[in-house]
């Protein structure tokens, strides 16, 4: 197994560090997926329990300008670690103002990510600042569980109202109660609303657009086919706190956020931005 | 949406509708007060006063006067109710509590009498918040009995000097000594921490003094525990009055500017500490 990336553009660098941060802010630890074309954040949840799950993939080449890798094997040509995306976001803080960024997976005592930073200097010796991540391989025999989630047909899609008006009003509602009713309609309607014994809180958004059924789905047997009327609520019930840390997470204004709503099971934030998707499921939590 | 038939159709069952443009002219004076979690809200035609008690000692009321409000319409002389503020305040900010200039919070606020909830609508940018807090029975309020006619001392100054002071208390001692005095140091604030006593001088030819009426020497002991939460409040306002009566009871009154530039008022009494006050008569 090898992997070995060289980040030279301070754009590219800031734009890999954002997309670590918003992982960090999801998810303690997680898993990176490595294989020729992506990096992916991938985190299982247990769904019983009420865990969320996150997928996030953004393409090596548009971050790296050298890459290399090599899989566990020809026809398994991937590479799973699981990591603390802190410890990334950390390395990274180094190379705010870096020459150049390199990447290597290495086996120091245990396996770890190599983080090599070289530094604007004064002189002509070169400031490097080495950060070592710790890594855990994991076996071939795991890989079958963090394969991407299915993107099964959902009762309702739309895309959401911008983040930081939503995460306002959640960080407020999290003070009231620890579930909040997500209800959605055809008619570009959403609503937010907690409920407790004293105090009946929602807010309402208008105008909302849906995106077209095939656009943004990759599986092109999902199909809607409209059955009710446009003014019918799609509901779920999440927990406060997770819709919280989701909308919480983004340090930029993302291109795209569209919400999916599987009533009873699951609500799935599909976030865009350039090149970057990610995806967050919440567990539907039901009365 | 059809707001205003819904509006015209409700309003009807109601008692008491109070309509703000800019929510935070409401929150900000409610956060002045907000050191416990109920407060005792009466309504009348001159408009809502907030009270809100600790102790048995300390007392703090809120007035915001019907002329801040749009429309304030009430009718019944009086509505009284108990509330949790902590839920209100949350309600009121609901669209974050920073200000971000160009955007306000517009609210209309409704009760339709005995046993019913506090109706908030909040709108900003074209979003909608409905909120419905549950009211409760009230109770009754001290009435600390503080009438003009037995101030002894009294000073209005500034409240930026105050201010630090005020933040800089000695959190370690139990005890704020305030003397005021026709003669030197004229005010002083003294606290008796671990480290040491600290005392604040305030002459009364500083500028920051706007008014210096002291007849006699007096030196009262507060706990300091029950004060602390009137920074809350001497941090929004720009002038605060400080009297003290024959009792040792002490009137602060602050004067705190609105988005709108109106003025509204906050006051806190509280009682001395018992265990070792020292009242001279002259």
């Amino acid at each position: 197994m090898r992997f070995r990336g060289k980040l030279m553009d301070i754009e590219c660098i800031q734009h890999f560090t954002r997309v670590v941060s918003t992982v960090s802010k999801l998810a303690k630890t997680c898993t990176l997926k490595i294989d020729r074309s992506k990096l992916y954040f991938i985190l299982q949840g247990n769904v019983v329990s009420g865990d969320i799950s996150i997928w996030c993939e953004l393409p090596q080449c548009h971050i790296f300008t050298e890459f290399n890798m090599e899989g566990l094997s020809e026809d398994a040509d991937e590479i799973f670690l699981e990591l603390t995306p802190e410890n990334i976001v950390k390395a990274m803080k180094s190379a705010r103002n870096a020459k150049w960024v390199k990447m290597k997976l290495t086996n120091k005592h245990i396996p770890c990510i190599t983080f090599e930073v070289e530094l604007p200097s004064l002189t002509n010796l070169p400031r490097t600042v080495i950060h070592d991540v710790p890594v855990c391989v994991i076996p071939r025999r795991s890989w079958a569980e963090f394969q991407e989630p299915k993107l099964t047909d959902f009762d309702i899609s739309i895309y959401m109202p911008p983040l930081k008006v939503v995460k306002n009003i959640v960080d407020r509602m999290k003070h009231l109660g620890n579930f909040v009713m997500l209800s959605v309609n055809r008619n570009g309607e959403m609503t937010l609303k907690v409920e407790t014994d004293l105090v009946s809180v929602s807010t309402h958004f208008y105008n909302l657009t849906c995106p077209n059924s095939r656009s943004w789905s990759k599986d092109p047997s999902v199909t809607r086919t409209p059955t009710q009327s446009c003014h019918h609520f799609v509901e779920a019930r999440v927990n406060i706190q997770k819709l919280a840390q989701f909308v919480s997470s983004q340090q930029v204004v993302p291109q795209k956020v569209v919400c999916n709503i599987h009533a009873n099971r699951t609500v799935h934030f599909l976030l865009l931005h350039n090149d970057v998707t990610l995806q967050y499921f919440l567990p539907v939590v039901s009365m | 949406m059809p707001l205003n038939t819904q509006q015209a159709e409700d309003d009807g069952q109601y008692v008491l509708v109070a309509k703000l443009d800019n929510a935070r002219n409401m929150s900000t004076i409610l956060k002045a007060v907000h050191f416990k979690e109920t407060a005792l809200v009466i309504a009348s035609a001159m408009g809502l006063k907030v009270t809100v008690e600790d102790s048995k000692c300390i007392q703090a009321n809120a007035f915001l006067q019907a002329g801040i409000f749009q429309e304030f319409l009430i009718k019944e002389e009086q509505v009284t109710f108990k509330i949790n503020l902590t839920v209100l305040l949350e309600c009121l900010n609901i669209f974050g509590s920073s200000s971000t200039p160009g955007s306000t919070t517009a609210l209309r606020m409704c009760y339709a009498g005995y046993g019913s909830p506090l109706v908030l609508m909040l709108e900003e940018g074209g979003v909608l918040t409905n909120c419905s807090i549950k009211t409760q029975e009230p109770d009754e309020t001290l009435d600390f009995n503080f009438c003009s006619t037995n101030v002894i001392n009294k000073i209005i100054m500034k409240s930026e000097c105050l201010k630090e002071a005020f933040n800089e208390l000695d959190m370690t001692s139990e005890i704020l000594q305030i003397l005021m005095s026709p003669d030197k140091p004229y005010f002083r604030l003294s606290t008796f921490g671990n480290a040491g006593s600290t005392h604040s001088d305030f002459p009364k030819e500083s500028d920051m003094v706007e008014a210096f009426n002291c007849t006699q020497t007096q030196t009262n002991r507060y706990k300091v525990s029950l004060l602390k939460p009137s920074v809350k409040a001497l941090s929004s306002s720009v002038r605060v009055s400080i009297r003290t009566d024959n009792r040792g009871f002490l009137s602060l009154q602050f004067m705190i500017k609105n988005e709108d530039g109106q003025v509204c008022f906050v006051e806190y009494y509280c009682a001395p500490d018992e265990d070792m006050e020292e009242d001279y008569d002259s």
